[in-house]
């Protein structure tokens, strides 16, 4: 029997440890993506019947590679944030969620890489 | 226990309204987006390796399952940055009485549908490129 009250053992692990920062940062970023995945929409309508030489021409100009990395960034942020309250919302199992957790994070981590590179080495001319 | 009686979800004891199907559709937009991060990674990924790299991918989006994919990340953008939009709203404090809470869903819907329509009408008569 332990003699701790509730509140003894809850403190420290509720959101006034974390959980604002979770939320702030879910606030932010949506506020960014905002503009960020209008101008997206925008230029991929006006890429939908591009070719190939057209889309390289496109991203080939420097506005369009630092929009592009911030959109990436900013929505991978915004998605893990997301996911990981609907995991941590379903999956009951404490070993799955961790592991989908590490999943999904890890994904976004090497996603927002790789995509940030690919702008930026065809906006540098490969 | 005592607890046990307790309603668990109100799933079960509400009536069906149309505020929860929004709130669960966030979740779920939100989660396709999420999927669509991968497909617009591969796509860029795709088109720094050249021309015949991109036209795999390109051939992949205009299979019909592409374009289903497409049209639903299409759908799923607008609808989840409205009701985003809401949501902030919502933060700010703003928009909670019933009556505010149905006006702004409906409206939601109809400026999602009408964003995805003009979209789709751009893309499909080829009147944006």
């Amino acid at each position: 029997m332990s003699f701790r009250t509730p509140l003894g053992t809850a403190r420290g692990l509720g959101s006034a440890k974390s959980g604002v920062a979770h939320w702030w940062g879910q606030r932010v970023s949506a506020i960014a993506l905002i503009p960020l995945s209008l101008w997206f929409a925008g230029s991929v309508l006006q890429l939908t019947h591009a070719g190939y030489a057209d889309v390289i021409v496109w991203l080939h100009t420097p506005w369009v590679a630092v929009l592009l990395s911030l959109f990436l960034v900013t929505l991978l942020y915004h998605a893990y944030l997301g996911v990981q309250v609907v995991i941590e919302d379903y999956v009951h199992h404490k070993g799955l969620e961790l592991a989908s957790l590490l999943l999904i994070k890890f994904t976004c981590i090497l996603l927002g890489a790789a995509g940030v590179f690919t702008a930026l080495r065809i906006a540098f001319g490969a | 226990m005592a607890t046990d009686n307790r309603p668990v979800s109100p799933f079960w004891i509400y009536r069906w309204q149309i505020t929860m199907t929004m709130s669960i559709l966030h979740r779920a937009t939100g989660v396709a987006l999420a999927v669509g991060s991968l497909a617009l990674v591969w796509w860029l990924v795709a088109a720094s390796m050249g021309p015949e790299a991109y036209g795999g991918a390109q051939r992949f989006f205009s299979t019909w399952f592409g374009q289903f994919l497409l049209i639903g990340w299409t759908f799923s953008l607008f609808y989840h940055l409205c009701n985003g939009v809401r949501h902030l709203a919502w933060d700010a404090g703003w928009g909670f009485e019933i009556k505010s809470m149905y006006v702004t869903g409906y409206t939601v819907w109809v400026v999602a549908l009408a964003m995805t329509a003009v979209t789709l009408w751009l893309a499909y008569s080829g009147g944006a490129a």
